[in-house]
């Protein structure tokens, strides 16, 4: 009797369909939506507000790219994915980019074929513990509970950790930041270990975050960045040069707010070049000359999305470290727009 | 000798009964404290209520309502002085919305509201057939495509394009079983169906809806989201089972062996695996099994999973209700020289499917709540909300008050569809004895 | 003049496999098979095409590879070097270890308050009937989580054990401590212990077999075995005489005697949980990921099982109760003795789906981390590995297994008890 529903859904569904086989960047502006993946919610990478509107640090990146191809920032759909679903719904063509905080390893380089397009944050597994118990480094930790949030590398590290130290601890694996957080607030867990970056948003929004101490040892290498499907690289061009081109902003400093001024022309021509007054870099990437401003306009440059986002004027409270411009003493260093 | 009678020769009027057997007390010493065993069992569970409802009373007696963030509530908490120990309303002020609607586009809201009225409405014929007027049932067939329409949106003539392949096909019937006898015009009427639905349904509609753009906005299943989409998983599920689940348990029934193994095959595999793990076929491996190129959304895919898991469900409570039918049932509809489909579709299974609907109804309220497991592989159910709001900076930490809402949501929809189907196990029963 | 002639001979026409009844059986047969045999063939093809595309083939290989990660609860030997295959299987028992302790448990109580529903006392029977309710008609992750939540936020942190004057005390004759990381009772352990035999040699499924235990069980059963002897002897002289000699201080004898002989040849004694460090040590720990899940799928699905209990005892016919009580038997007798085992036969068959729930619901055991078959094959393996099609397929086949072999042996059980039908 009701059959129909289904079939009328396949319908519809299959009107969706669209031939995957064809060049990504074609198939984002056949749709006029780009599908992001992020997080299900991550304090200050991802997470929607009252309103349904995802806002973060991942989030911005997302809205570049949109506005980079699109023209229009708001032209994302947020696909929130977990740690299971997060490689198949990129592979299977469900998303075009995934922005969620992933750590770019050898295998899911290479194994997993997907190309990594950037780092839109270094990070790197630290330890948080509570300041009473008077640990001061990691290997102190022997016979400890910790509070691992699964789904990543986190436990891999953790494990290779305690067995390079030989010392022993016990294993709780969480699958939500929000839980881990609560068991560790609780006492049942005596350390929380996941990304530096993750640990101190987490502190931030403690009700006593004097009473916590992230623990000097960072015991693995994260470097977090969008990733997209192995194969396209006219499409991993594109990302990798929204990306490139935020970063490239808070170097030469550009900014949301004197970038108009700047678009008129200036002295520097790599900034004319980027801002599309001078050369051909956006015809290249099969895009118009204005990609990288709208790229730019759409949340500011890499340094105001980190500080809007995740920076020391929010509640979250990263300060730049790696994440500095090369110029900063830090990693940032994007090659030359020419 | 005097006359001395011992033999009263008026009735005394009726006593009162004691006080301790009638009123309150006589009440209480019938019901609760009957024996010493009883006594204890009453005052210990007396304690135990007291105890639950005065401390859940004492947590949820807070007034923080118009709270904008956790450390608002703590704050006014800290103010009233007890510190960390009461609720925080504000998030339910802030995410309620949300919770029921998830991110579809506040200005659509309507839709999905009045979608939901229509269906108690286009269900009202079936589930109450003695109350409401029998003319319902055209909008009962009508919804399977007004509900699409109204939930996704698009153009109108797609739905309109669905139905029109049932239209031909019964057209083709009509045209066919003249000319070429029945069997031959149902092969047709598929046939003739399937064609319009694979090939001419798409370009049709497409090409009306360039003539005539009537429709509402389209909305994105990934907009679906909190109760909504709970709601929408399920009855989809449940109505695409139903035809499924009738053809299963008759397959299962059939003396046909190759059929009734592939159908005892399916139900017994789908009935065998946790729903969980369907779900992580349709998050992992559906896209995999299908052509290259398919691209069915995340929703789209969990819907499928979750038809394929009731229908195995729907087809045990179809079988229960055809093996619940006397068998005089069947040798009746045979002596009238009725054929298979003839027999089964005017005799038995109008009243296996009514004997079925309390079973229907239950496998419904199960899958309902099954729906929460949609959070485990990314979707934004009420559970999966309640991680993504706990995200947020303001509400991170918050937990009782979320778990608390959702739970009561649930429990009020099943526990009235629950009361329903013992309402009707009840009416049923009266009807065939 | 008429002659007799034999009806014509029916030759075999085509259109005779739809319209003859004969055949049409067939037909629809080899139809049918023929389009499964499609459907599959078409999924397989466009797997096989899905995955050339994205570069992978299929293969179980990588259930020989090291897993890499720890397990925190397992009852075999594990470490982050053994293979995703013995993962899985360390899984496997932690689904098979909750699944039991969920259905003895969820039966227990089932049965109780389905019992207690129907009590006289009006106080009661409303609880139960709220208790059935509520924890019918809330869906069973939120139970879950809940569960969790509860032991997390409201027992003491094991800190709280620690100082002078500690906020919490261990409970029972401190032998036990409720901490909000599980709950630590004392541990069996044996001075002069025997040992263990490895089974399965060196490969994944390798565990040990404490050769305490067999002894134990031995002479558990010699006990038991003397202990029925005991008895039919018993009843014999009481058939024979009409006296029935006292026995028990034999039979308790005959199952004590050899047991404790095992134990203090063995060197019994119990492990102490204590405080060291950041945790208590000694004695076994029951992980509150553990005691949650079990907690909330046994509460879950007593509330499903003390509506089956009900039903089964409200079919039960008015007069067996009455028959009883005109016999002299007091309630709570006549429930045991003449209701109950009647029930038992409408009570078991939903009660087997009751248990297939119950193990499929421990899948579940993703949401508070307990390291079950999904959080560990198709959890922690999937994600490192990637190989989704091998571990869902995997992991979906081995749940079918279990509940097939539920389904066989409750079934077995099931018509053993049937009521014999004339």
């Amino acid at each position: 009797m009701k059959k129909s529903v289904f079939l009328g859904a396949l319908t519809v569904a299959g009107l969706a369909a669209g031939a995957a086989a064809a060049g990504t960047l074609d198939d984002v502006k056949a749709r006029g939506k780009l599908n992001c993946g992020v997080t299900t919610g991550l304090v200050g990478f991802a997470a929607p507000d009252a309103n349904g509107h995802w806002e973060g640090f991942d989030v911005g990146v997302c809205r570049a790219v949109a506005a980079a191809v699109l023209g229009d920032p708001e032209a994302v759909e947020f696909v929130p994915t977990t740690g299971k679903t997060r490689f198949t719904a990129l592979a299977s063509g469900e998303v075009d980019l995934l922005a969620r905080n992933t750590t770019w390893t050898f295998s899911r380089d290479v194994d997993l074929k997907f190309e990594f397009v950037g780092v839109n944050y270094y990070d790197g597994q630290g330890f948080m513990v509570p300041k009473e118990l008077g640990v001061s480094s990691a290997k102190e930790l022997d016979g400890a509970t910790v509070c691992i949030q699964t789904g990543t590398t986190t436990e891999l590290n953790l494990a290779d950790f305690f067995r390079a130290n030989n010392i022993s601890y016990e294993p709780v694996p969480i699958e939500t930041n929000a839980e881990a957080q609560q068991q560790f607030l609780a006492g049942a867990c005596d350390v929380y270990t996941t990304d530096a970056s993750g640990l101190a948003a987490t502190r931030a929004t403690f009700e006593n975050p004097g009473d916590y101490v992230v623990l000097p040892e960072i015991i693995s290498k994260e470097p977090l960045g969008p990733l997209v499907r192995h194969g396209d690289a006219e499409w991993g061009d594109i990302a990798r040069w929204s990306l490139n081109a935020l970063i490239a902003a808070e170097e030469l400093g550009i900014t949301s707010a004197n970038i108009e001024e700047l678009s008129k022309g200036t002295n520097n021509p790599e900034i004319n070049r980027i801002l599309g007054t001078e050369g051909t870099l956006g015809e290249m990437l099969g895009l118009d000359k204005d990609w990288a401003k709208r790229a730019i306009l759409a949340g500011g440059n890499y340094g105001e999305l980190f500080e809007k986002n995740i920076g020391e004027a929010t509640p979250i409270g990263l300060a730049r470290g790696l994440n500095a411009q090369w110029t900063d003493g830090g990693l940032l260093y994007t090659p030359p727009f020419r | 000798m005097s006359d001395i009678s011992f033999v009263r020769t008026e009735m005394l009027p009726q006593q009162e009964p004691p006080a301790s057997s009638v009123g309150v007390i006589g009440w209480m010493r019938e019901n609760l404290f009957s024996g010493w065993f009883n006594s204890v069992l009453s005052v210990v569970s007396g304690l135990f209520i007291f105890y639950v409802v005065g401390s859940i009373l004492g947590w949820a007696w807070s007034p923080t309502w118009s709270a904008t963030s956790l450390n608002e509530c703590r704050e006014i908490g800290a103010a009233l002085g007890h510190e960390g120990h009461g609720a925080c309303w504000g998030v339910i002020r802030d995410r309620w919305v949300q919770l029921i609607f998830g991110f579809y586009p506040p200005e659509s809201y309507w839709r999905p509201i009045l979608a939901f009225i229509l269906l108690a409405v286009a269900l009202a014929p079936v589930l109450f057939a003695d109350k409401v007027s029998g003319k319902l049932i055209y909008l009962t067939a009508a919804y399977p495509f007004i509900m699409p329409f109204l939930l996704w949106g698009g153009t109108i003539w797609g739905p309109l394009a669905a139905a029109a392949g049932f239209a031909i096909g019964y057209f083709v019937y009509k045209a066919v079983d003249q000319a070429a006898g029945s069997l031959a015009a149902v092969i047709a009427a598929v046939v003739a169906a399937l064609i319009w639905w694979l090939f001419l349904a798409g370009p049709v509609s497409g090409g009306l809806a360039g003539i005539l753009p009537i429709g509402v906005e389209p909305v994105d299943s990934r907009n679906f989201g909190g109760m909504m989409l709970s709601i929408t998983i399920g009855v989809v599920a449940i109505a695409c089972s139903l035809p499924i689940g009738i053809v299963l348990a008759l397959g299962r029934q059939s003396d046909l062996l190759i059929v009734k193994a592939l159908c005892v095959g399916f139900i017994e595999f789908i009935r065998g695996v946790p729903l969980i793990t369907l779900l992580f076929v349709a998050s992992t491996l559906l896209n995999i099994f299908m052509p290259p190129g398919t691209n069915f959304d995340i929703i789209m895919r969990v819907i499928i999973m979750a038809t394929l898991f009731s229908s195995a469900y729907m087809a045990e409570v179809i079988r229960g209700g055809l093996a619940a039918l006397p068998k005089g049932q069947y040798e009746g509809a045979d002596s009238l020289g009725l054929n298979y489909w003839q027999s089964q579709r005017l005799i038995i299974m109008p009243q296996a499917l009514k004997i079925s609907i309390p079973g229907i109804v239950s496998t419904f309220i199960g899958l309902f709540k099954d729906t929460t497991l949609v959070s485990v592989i990314g979707l934004l159910d009420p559970l999966g909300l309640s991680n993504a709001i706990r995200a947020d900076a303001d509400w991170n930490g918050v937990v009782w008050e979320l778990y608390g809402f959702i739970a009561l949501m649930f429990f009020v929809f099943c526990f009235s569809m629950s009361r329903y189907s013992m309402y009707l196990e009840r009416k049923l029963r009266t009807d065939h004895r | 003049m008429t002659t007799l002639t034999d009806p014509p001979k029916e030759s075999f026409r085509l259109s005779m496999l739809i319209y003859d009844t004969r055949y049409r059986s067939m037909t629809i047969q080899v139809v049918a098979m023929i389009g499964f045999m499609i459907l599959i063939g078409w999924l397989v093809s466009n797997t096989a095409q899905n995955l050339q595309d994205l570069g992978k083939e299929p293969s179980f290989r990588f259930l020989g590879e090291p897993a890499g990660y720890d397990i925190n609860q397992r009852l075999v030997d594990y470490n982050n070097q053994n293979t995703h295959l013995r993962a899985a299987v360390v899984g496997l028992l932690n689904t098979l270890l909750v699944a039991v302790m969920g259905c003895v448990t969820a039966t227990v109580l089932g049965v109780i308050i389905g019992v207690l529903r129907l009590s006289k006392n009006w106080l009661i029977a409303k609880l139960m009937t709220i208790y059935v309710e509520t924890f019918r008609n809330v869906p069973v992750l939120l139970w879950i989580v809940f569960s969790m939540a509860i032991l997390i936020e409201t027992l003491p942190a094991p800190k709280a054990f620690r100082g002078e004057n500690p906020e919490a005390t261990m409970k029972l004759f401190d032998t036990v401590a409720f901490t909000n990381r599980g709950v630590y009772v004392p541990e069996p352990l044996f001075s002069r212990s025997l040992g263990n035999v490895p089974l399965f040699g060196d490969s994944s499924f390798r565990f040990d077999i404490s050769l305490d235990l067999i002894a134990f069980l031995v002479a558990l059963g010699l006990g038991l075995f003397v202990r029925h002897k005991i008895k039919t002897r018993a009843d014999r002289i009481q058939e024979a005489t009409g006296d029935r000699p006292t026995t028990w201080y034999l039979s308790l004898g005959a199952v004590a005697v050899p047991v404790l002989a095992v134990l203090v040849a063995l060197g019994f004694h119990l492990g102490y949980p204590h405080l060291k460090g950041f945790n208590f040590t000694g004695g076994t720990h029951m992980r509150n990921s553990l005691i949650a899940l079990w907690l909330a799928l046994s509460l879950y699905t007593a509330a499903f099982i003390a509506e089956n209990v009900r039903a089964g005892i409200l079919a039960i016919s008015k007069g067996q109760t009455e028959a009883a009580a005109a016999l002299g038997l007091r309630s709570n007798r006549i429930m045991s003795l003449v209701i109950l085992p009647q029930a038992l036969r409408v009570i078991i068959p939903p009660l087997i789906s009751q248990y297939l729930n119950l193990t499929k619901n421990s899948s579940l055991a993703i949401a508070v981390g307990y390291m079950d078959l999904t959080g560990t094959l198709m959890g922690i393996t999937l994600n490192q590995t990637g190989r989704e099609l091998e571990t869902v397929l995997l992991g979906m086949m081995i749940y079918l297994a279990i509940s097939l072999g539920i389904s066989v042996v409750m079934n077995w059980y099931n018509n053993r008890v049937k009521l014999v039908e004339r």
